[in-house]
This record gives C-alpha cells, sequence and structure tokens, in this order.
C-alpha cells in the first residue's frame, strides 16, 4: 500500500514538472497557427521559420558572444583571486573573500539596477558589453567560490616542487597549477556559460538595440502565443541539457 | 612571510577586486544614495529626502505590492517544500540505488528550461485555450474554460513548478548524508515510519529545509519575469512596481527604495532562518 502511493506520487510530481515542457515541445510541432490543441502536426515549419528570422538568430548569436566572452573574464579573474587568496598570507583575507561573493547575496534585479543607475548618470550607452559587465559581476563570486573551495593544500606541494626545480611565478600557474584544477575551472565556465546565456532582468535593462535571446523571447511574447516561441523554446532547452550533459559525461565523470 | 610575497598576492587578488568595487559595490552605493535624492518632474536632487520612502509608506498600491509579494512568496515556500519533500524521500528511500542518479537528474532537467521560457510554456497549459482547458471541456467535465491564466494561482504554479525541482535536489542530498543506522534505530526501538519520519528524520533533515526555504524566499520575491508572464496586471509584485517606475516615469528614486526595502524583506528572512536553525540545534 506505501508502495503504491510511492510510485503514485512519484508518477504525478513527473507529470507536474514535465507537463509545461512536454507541451512546449510537442505544440513547437505544430502544423497551425496556435500552438493549443488540438494537435494537428508533426510540422518543421517554425523550425525552418526561426531559423530564417534574422532577430532571432542574432539575438542567438549576441547570448552566446555575451556568454562566452562573461563567462572567460568571470573566470580568469575569479581563478587569480583564489590564487592570490589561497597562495598568499594577505591582510584583512577574510574581508577580502566576503566582498568577492557579496554581489550573491542580493537579486539580479538589484545588480541590474545599480549598474543601469551608473551608467545613464555617467552616459555611458548600453550595449551588449554593458550586459557582458553585469554578467561577470553575478558570475565572477560562483567561479570564485568554486574554484577557491578547490584549491587545496595538496597542491601546494606540487606548485613547490616546481618553484625549486626553477620554475617562475607565471609557469607554476599556467603549466602546475592551472591544470591541476581544471575540472573545477571547467565546471566554473560551464556553469557562467549555462547562467548568463539564459540570464534575463540583467541583459533587458543594460542592452539597447543589440538584444540576447531571452530578451528577443521577451518581446515576442507581446504578440501572445506562438508555435515559433515553442520551437525557440525547445531549441534553448536542448542546447542548455546539451551542456548539462557534456558537463556529467566529461568533467564529473572524471573527479571521480 | 616577506613584503614581495604580499605584493605578489595583491597583485592577483586586485584585478577581481576591482571589477566588485567597480561593478557591485559602487553602483550598489549610487543606488542607496538614489533612493534619499528627489525627483520633482524631470529635475533629480541629490541629498537626504526621505520623500521616497513616506510615498511608500502612504501610497496604497505600492503598500498593496509589499504585501502580494509576500504573500505569493511564503505561499510559494511552503507549497514547493511540501510537495518537494516527498518526492526527494521516494526518490532516495524507494527507488533502487542504481537508478537513483537517473530518476533525480530527469526530476529536475526541465530546470534548464530557459527562464522566460519556462513561464511561457506554463502558459500553453494554463491560458483561456490551453491545455487544462481543453481537457476539461473536452471530457465535459466543465462547459465554458476556467480563468487560470493571468491569477495569482498561475504565478504560484509557474513558481512553484522551479522550486520543487530545486529543493528536490537539496532536500534529496540531505536524505543522503543521513546514516540509514537513525532509521534503523528507530524503527529497532519501536517507531512506526510516521514516527520516525516526526521525530528522527524530519529534525535531522531541518537545517538542510531551511536553507532551502530561505533560498526560495530570495530568489521568488526578487522575481520580475514569472509574476509578468503568469500573474498579468491585476496585482503587481515589487519587482513589477520596479521595473513599472523605471519604464513608464524613469523614477530612479522610487525604483531605488523599493529595491532597498525589498533587500530588508530578504535580511528579515535571514535573520529569522538563522535564528530558527540556532534554536533547533540546541
Amino acid at each position: 500500500m506505501r508502495r503504491t502511493f510511492s510510485w503514485f506520487y512519484l508518477a504525478i510530481a513527473f507529470g507536474f514538472i514535465y507537463l509545461p515542457v512536454g507541451a512546449l515541445v510537442l505544440f513547437s510541432f505544430q502544423e497551425g497557427g496556435l500552438p493549443v490543441p488540438p494537435f494537428n502536426g508533426p510540422s518543421l515549419k517554425w523550425y525552418g521559420e526561426i531559423l530564417s528570422d534574422r532577430d532571432v538568430t542574432s539575438a542567438l548569436f549576441h547570448s552566446l558572444l555575451v556568454a562566452i566572452g562573461s563567462s572567460v573574464i568571470a573566470v580568469t579573474l575569479g581563478f587569480f583571486a583564489a590564487y592570490g587568496l589561497a597562495r598568499y598570507v594577505l591582510p584583512g583575507s577574510a574581508f577580502i573573500r566576503a566582498l568577492l561573493v557579496a554581489p550573491l547575496t542580493v537579486s539580479y534585479l538589484i545588480v541590474g539596477l545599480g549598474l543601469l543607475i551608473v551608467l545613464t548618470n555617467t552616459g555611458v550607452g548600453l550595449s551588449l558589453i554593458t550586459a557582458s559587465i553585469g554578467h561577470v559581476v553575478i558570475n565572477l563570486p560562483l567561479a570564485f567560490a568554486i574554484i577557491y573551495a578547490s584549491m587545496g593544500a595538496q597542491h601546494e606541494n606540487a606548485e613547490r616542487a616546481a618553484r625549486d626545480l626553477g620554475a617562475n611565478e607565471t609557469q607554476v600557474i599556467l603549466l602546475v597549477t592551472a591544470p591541476m584544477l581544471s575540472p573545477a575551472i571547467a565546471a566554473a565556465f560551464f556553469l557562467s556559460i549555462t547562467l548568463s546565456w539564459d540570464e534575463f532582468i540583467i541583459a533587458f535593462l543594460l542592452t539597447r538595440f543589440d538584444i540576447t535571446l531571452p530578451v528577443e523571447i521577451w518581446s515576442m511574447l507581446r504578440s501572445g502565443l506562438s508555435p515559433s516561441l515553442n520551437a525557440i523554446g525547445s531549441v534553448v532547452f536542448l542546447i542548455s541539457v546539451a551542456v548539462l550533459l557534456l558537463l556529467e559525461f566529461t568533467v564529473l565523470r572524471r573527479q571521480k | 612571510m616577506n613584503s614581495d610575497n604580499v605584493k605578489w598576492g595583491w597583485g592577483f587578488v586586485t584585478p577581481a577586486l576591482i571589477w566588485t568595487i567597480a561593478f557591485f559595490i559602487v553602483p550598489f552605493a549610487v543606488m542607496v544614495a538614489m533612493s534619499f535624492a528627489n525627483l520633482e518632474g524631470r529635475s533629480l536632487t541629490w541629498g537626504f529626502h526621505l520623500d521616497n520612502y513616506e510615498e511608500l509608506a502612504t501610497r496604497a498600491y505600492l503598500k498593496r505590492a509589499v504585501l502580494v509579494s509576500l504573500e505569493i512568496t511564503l505561499t510559494v515556500t511552503l507549497v514547493s517544500i511540501v510537495l518537494a519533500y516527498p518526492l526527494a524521500a521516494i526518490i532516495a528511500f524507494r527507488v533502487p540505488l542504481r537508478w537513483q542518479r537517473l530518476v533525480l537528474l530527469l526530476a529536475i532537467l526541465p530546470f534548464w528550461t530557459s527562464y522566460v521560457v519556462r513561464s511561457y510554456a506554463w502558459l500553453l497549459v494554463l491560458a483561456r485555450e490551453g491545455l487544462i482547458n481543453q481537457a476539461l471541456l473536452e471530457f465535459g467535465i466543465i462547459s465554458d474554460p476556467l480563468t487560470l491564466a493571468n491569477t495569482r494561482f498561475a504565478t504560484v504554479t509557474g513558481f512553484v513548478h522551479f522550486f520543487v525541482m530545486l529543493l528536490t535536489l537539496t532536500i534529496y542530498a540531505n536524505l543522503k548524508q543521513l546514516s540509514p543506522n537513525y532509521r534503523l534505530a528507530a524503527m529497532d526501538l519501536g517507531a512506526n515510519p510516521f514516527q520516525t519520519f516526526r521525530y528522527v528524520i524530519m529534525p535531522l533533515t531541518l537545517p538542510g529545509i531551511v536553507t532551502g526555504a530561505f533560498l526560495t524566499f530570495v530568489l521568488c520575491i526578487g522575481d520580475y519575469v514569472t509574476p509578468q508572464i503568469l500573474g498579468g496586471n491585476n496585482e503587481l509584485t515589487i519587482p513589477q512596481v520596479i521595473m513599472v517606475q523605471l519604464g513608464r516615469r524613469a523614477d530612479f528614486p522610487l525604483a531605488s527604495a523599493l529595491a532597498l526595502v525589498m533587500m530588508g524583506m530578504v535580511t528579515l528572512a535571514y535573520l529569522a532562518a538563522a535564528r530558527w536553525l540556532r534554536i533547533d540545534r540546541v
């Protein structure tokens, strides 16, 4: 009886979790112009539609640009800060760590609002660059925390050995520390990419003419339900899942 | 430790520090200052004015937004925990060990649907001509479509969907950390499954639950997208009112004051969570 209840609950929960995603993907193959029952597909015409829509493809390109650019900066800055704090005794290091992770404690809306106020008051125009700056602000604390957490003392011996053998600081970092920490660096990088790629509110506040994909989807939403939105949503979902599986089967698998 | 070493250390830390100060600390400080500025028509006067906060305390629609945000967030937090706990427990204790990782992965896969798209997907389900209404009409359960979208119910549903996945993950991790000996000992001592859960498992996982509840509170109260897409314009949450101030009226001072009130609510939630955890540990 309790066993039956367990499986019943599991089935209901999965139904609830997959209901919207199922509707999204199913009706992206709709033949007609409304993504609601009855289903009259399957048809790939809406996928063709979005692939030939210049606004959508350029927004997709912008999103990739912002995601990769901001992640590279966030992970680089985060890596060096983690290295500096883990390997050197600095005065006030607890305070510095707190400062570096502080952006995690406020909502994205507040990060975006603060930057927007400063930018409009200094006359700096909004662009993909300003949106990337905002994305670095939210991803840097995560990248720092992930990399810092994996900078255990066990790596320090290898670094000391390298120094004894005549390596300079640059060589130690590039040839010893970075390769040893590659799982953490990759995890931080992929996490940053998925967060930035999907981020809406900061990108919405800090871009103007060139916009990212979530902002483009937002503006398409104003005209109501449409199978082309289903198609875009399905594609974005597929890309996120692909990145996730890549992470699962490369980085995390190797760590075990 | 010599001074040369410290110099190297600062060299590594400084770039990240400068970025955080320039693009987070300074903008935040400016936002705080902005909340005390005064906007008359189009002209902005910096200084220490309390006009924005007075407006917050007196204008009915602003007070209402604070209340609506609080009600929605608390409902979402409570419902999500109540729904996620059994799911996490079933995966942790009922599903065979070798399938657990896969089942968990599948249970949180839709978590990775795009943020904006996820709310849109619920619109497909809840709209007047959407899945649920069509199904109910088809089976003759109702004769007129129900109004499900553009309601608080829709907002809460969209949020709960997201947070059930998040909390299932965190609660599962929590349950797996418990040694199975606790459960076995309780059973040996004659506790039935309900008592085992109520007096052994739940108290032991409470810190994890409270942490998850806090995370839910923070993410839920600051979200603009879900209430905007699913809740419509009948009642506005704080983030929605902030966006209205920014968009239509370019009223940065009032928007900043609202943002700070929102932060204050998060801080209170944090203090409550911290206090609850400490009392329970004693």
